[in-house]
């Protein structure tokens, strides 16, 4: 599905990414944790096109295209989805007419009929349950005076709606309660197929007793610098980073 | 220079009771004495009258004549049974307006209220509106020359549910034409009323619309006050309006600007009574080489009142808007509390605008804030709708709508809401974004 080979970026002077080669098939989730300030969140930018990050060096290939030579609404058109650890407010445009301006514009890039206002408030609502979202947000502006739980699963109800094939969850469990992050967990194992794959970007091992991942990885100034299986995780949790960075070991 | 309005007035030997005919010459004589300003006074120092000076404007002539009622559809709010006075080349067009007689709301032409309410005239026609400041010489023009406008009058206790509105219109024969228009609102004590001022041109003529619009809210009353500035995008428009507000009164303004190449808007209210308060919100949009000049003033003579003014001005091309706004608060004004913002969206490098509060408080417990923003599209929010597949083009048109909407919310009555939310979408987008 997508294949990052070598990734360099920076912003100005300075460089975040130092080389990241990472490899994630369709079906398949993997889990990226690492301190703060590693570089987490600028992999999970650079990947959705933020074009405050310059990719230096290296190559990210998705489903056979070159992903850094599009542009970030081709990437989502594409399949490819960003729930961003801050989601960003809006004021004066309705959650639902951005959801289905986005919505439509993605099934136009499929070849797919868009839906009118009515169809498109089926599909939602139906969504709107997979994440315990009241229908009256839909109202409201993108994310504005939402409380921070309530952004998150804004994030979730954009994912459930856009059906991404690629998806990147950066620390969407940061802030969460115990109930929103079953929900959002849940949410996502029932998103979960044989043709798209996550990429969860957390803190916590906590989440991925919800969401069980395929792989981990632990990003450390840059850098992956180990990579493994579940236990990894827990291995983490108990010992903390410091040991990873002792002894790193080429991630893949 | 000006010379023409001198003459005309000579020539034209206007109609009307003697005190008018007394002010009209004072008006005139005041503006030979001080001609037009220059970019030396203040008030005029990001605007410079001279390309409205320098033009050779005639009376503007009779409309054509072909225009009917079908052909208003696109610039009505509401319902088509709605009241309203058109006016077409400056003149009043009974053909085209709707004046059934609803209890307690009085709407007419002003040629028939100097017949018909000799009285409510003289008590309160240029009552309102400066003539003497050598900056308002364009309101000593209109008062001196003004032949036809509309006078509305609301009732003591009267709720007036649907708004009142008055259109000018001008259309192919206005070309090289000036007119003069006088508004007079007067809202009577406990009353409330929502008047719409709207100037439209037809295409792409060339004309100046000098109008004065004067309110005078009584006790207790609300005037709701929506203006709208649509003219041809050749025209020149400048417009004052100046109220008096009375103890626990609320003037509500929206000024909407689109139109015109130079147009500047003056509104001017003063709180003459205790415990009342304006709320003066506006929304300019230019282009190309367009200029819109916006100057409020609020005089807070009492205590207890508030104001609240928000204005939004988004620059497209090379235009330039300004925006002063003026809050005096006398030494008895205790507890004024007032607030003013003026945010500003630019969406061009060539854009520009001046803008400048200025509050002049001499009384010392008040509560006055004013902050102004300069900025351009927000590249977070931006990135953020490119990520969920919205094309930049698209993203930008509906971040610069959502921008406009803040402003256009506050309007509480709900078919002018819509229309004007449409207008603006018109603008940016194609489809309404609430839906
Ligand atoms: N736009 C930027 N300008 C300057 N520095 C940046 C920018 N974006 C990221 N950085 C820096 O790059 C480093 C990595 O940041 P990033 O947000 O990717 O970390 P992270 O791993 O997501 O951290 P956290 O766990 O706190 O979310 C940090 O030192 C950060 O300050
Ligand atoms: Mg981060």
């Amino acid at each position: 599905m997508i294949h990052i080979s070598e990734l360099h970026a920076s912003v100005g002077e300075k460089e975040i990414l130092k080389g990241i080669s990472l490899e994630i098939a369709a079906g398949e989730i993997h889990a990226i944790m690492g301190p703060n300030g590693s570089g987490k969140s600028t992999l999970a930018q650079v990947l959705a096109g933020h074009p405050g990050y310059e990719v230096t060096a290296g190559t990210v290939t998705y489903n056979g295209q070159d992903l850094l030579a599009m542009d970030p609404e081709e990437r989502a058109q594409a399949g490819v989805f960003l729930a961003f650890q801050y989601p960003v407010e809006i004021p004066g445009v309705s959650n639902a007419y951005f959801l289905r301006s986005a919505y439509n514009e993605i099934r136009k890039a499929r070849g797919e009929a868009e839906a009118d206002p009515l169809e498109f408030l089926d599909i939602v609502s139906e969504r709107l349950k997979l994440v315990d979202l009241d229908e009256a947000m839909l109202n409201r502006s993108v994310n504005a005076g939402f409380s921070g739980g309530e952004k998150k699963r804004n994030e979730i109800l954009q994912l459930a709606v856009l059906d991404p094939r690629f998806a990147i969850l950066d620390e969407t469990d940061s802030g969460l309660d115990i109930d929103a992050l079953r929900i959002v967990a849940d949410g996502v194992n029932r998103l979960r197929r044989k043709d798209n794959a996550f990429l969860v970007v957390t803190h916590y091992q906590r989440l991925l007793n919800y969401i069980v991942p395929d792989r981990v990885h632990v990003l450390v100034d840059g850098r992956i610098a180990r990579s493994g299986g579940k236990e990894l995780a827990l291995e983490l949790e108990e010992r903390g980073y410091d040991w990873v960075t002792a002894e790193p070991v080429a991630g893949v | 220079m000006g010379t023409a309005y001198a003459q005309q007035f000579a020539a034209q030997r206007p109609e009307g009771p003697a005190w008018l005919t007394a002010i009209r010459e004072r008006a005139i004589a005041r503006f030979r004495e001080v001609g037009y300003p220059t970019t030396r006074n203040e008030e005029w120092h990001f605007t410079s009258p001279a390309p409205i000076a320098e033009a050779d404007f005639v009376p503007m002539r009779a409309a054509t004549g072909t225009l009917s009622v079908e052909d208003l559809g696109p610039l009505l709010f509401g319902e088509p049974d709605w009241p309203r006075l058109v006016f077409v080349n400056g003149r009043f067009a009974p053909s085209l307006s709707r004046v059934d007689a609803r209890d307690g709301v009085k709407a007419m032409s002003l040629a028939v209220a100097l017949r018909e309410e000799p009285s409510l005239l003289e008590y309160h026609l240029t009552r309102r509106a400066d003539i003497v400041d050598p900056a308002q010489v364009f309101t000593a023009i209109n008062t001196a020359l003004m032949q036809d406008g509309a006078v509305v009058q609301v009732g003591r206790g009267i709720d007036a549910a649907t708004p009142i509105h008055l259109l000018f219109l001008s259309d192919a024969a206005a070309e090289d034409g000036v007119c003069h228009p006088r508004i007079l609102l007067v809202a009577e004590p406990g009353s409330r009323a929502t008047v719409i001022e709207q100037h439209a041109g037809a295409g792409g003529e060339r004309y100046f619309t000098n109008v004065v619009t004067e309110a005078w809210i009584g006790e207790g009353a609300t005037l709701h006050h929506l203006r709208l500035q649509r003219e041809s995008a050749r025209a020149f428009h400048v417009g004052t309006t100046a109220v008096h507000q009375e103890q626990d009164s609320h003037f509500v303004s929206f000024s909407f600007a689109t139109g015109a190449a130079l147009s500047r808007i003056n509104i001017h209210t003063g709180l003459h009574g205790r415990g009342g308060g304006a709320t003066l919100n506006g929304l300019y949009m230019l282009d190309g080489e367009q200029h819109c000049d916006h100057q409020t003033r609020i005089v807070h003579a009492q205590p207890d009142c508030y104001s609240r003014e928000v204005y939004k001005g988004i620059l497209d091309g090379a235009s330039h808007g300004v925006f002063n706004g003026k809050v005096y608060v006398h030494p008895e004004a205790q507890k004024t509390d007032g607030k003013q913002t003026n945010n500003t969206l630019l969406l061009s490098e060539r854009a520009r605008i001046d803008t400048k509060p200025q509050l002049e408080i001499f009384a010392d417990d008040v509560k006055c804030t004013h902050g102004a923003t300069v900025g351009r599209i927000d590249e977070t929010a931006l990135f953020y709708m490119k990520s969920r597949g919205i094309p930049d083009r698209e993203a930008r048109k509906l971040l610069t709508y959502a921008f406009a909407a803040e402003v256009l919310e506050t309007i509480p009555v709900d078919a002018l809401r819509d229309g004007l939310e449409r207008l603006t979408l018109e603008r940016f987008t194609g489809t309404p974004p609430r839906a």
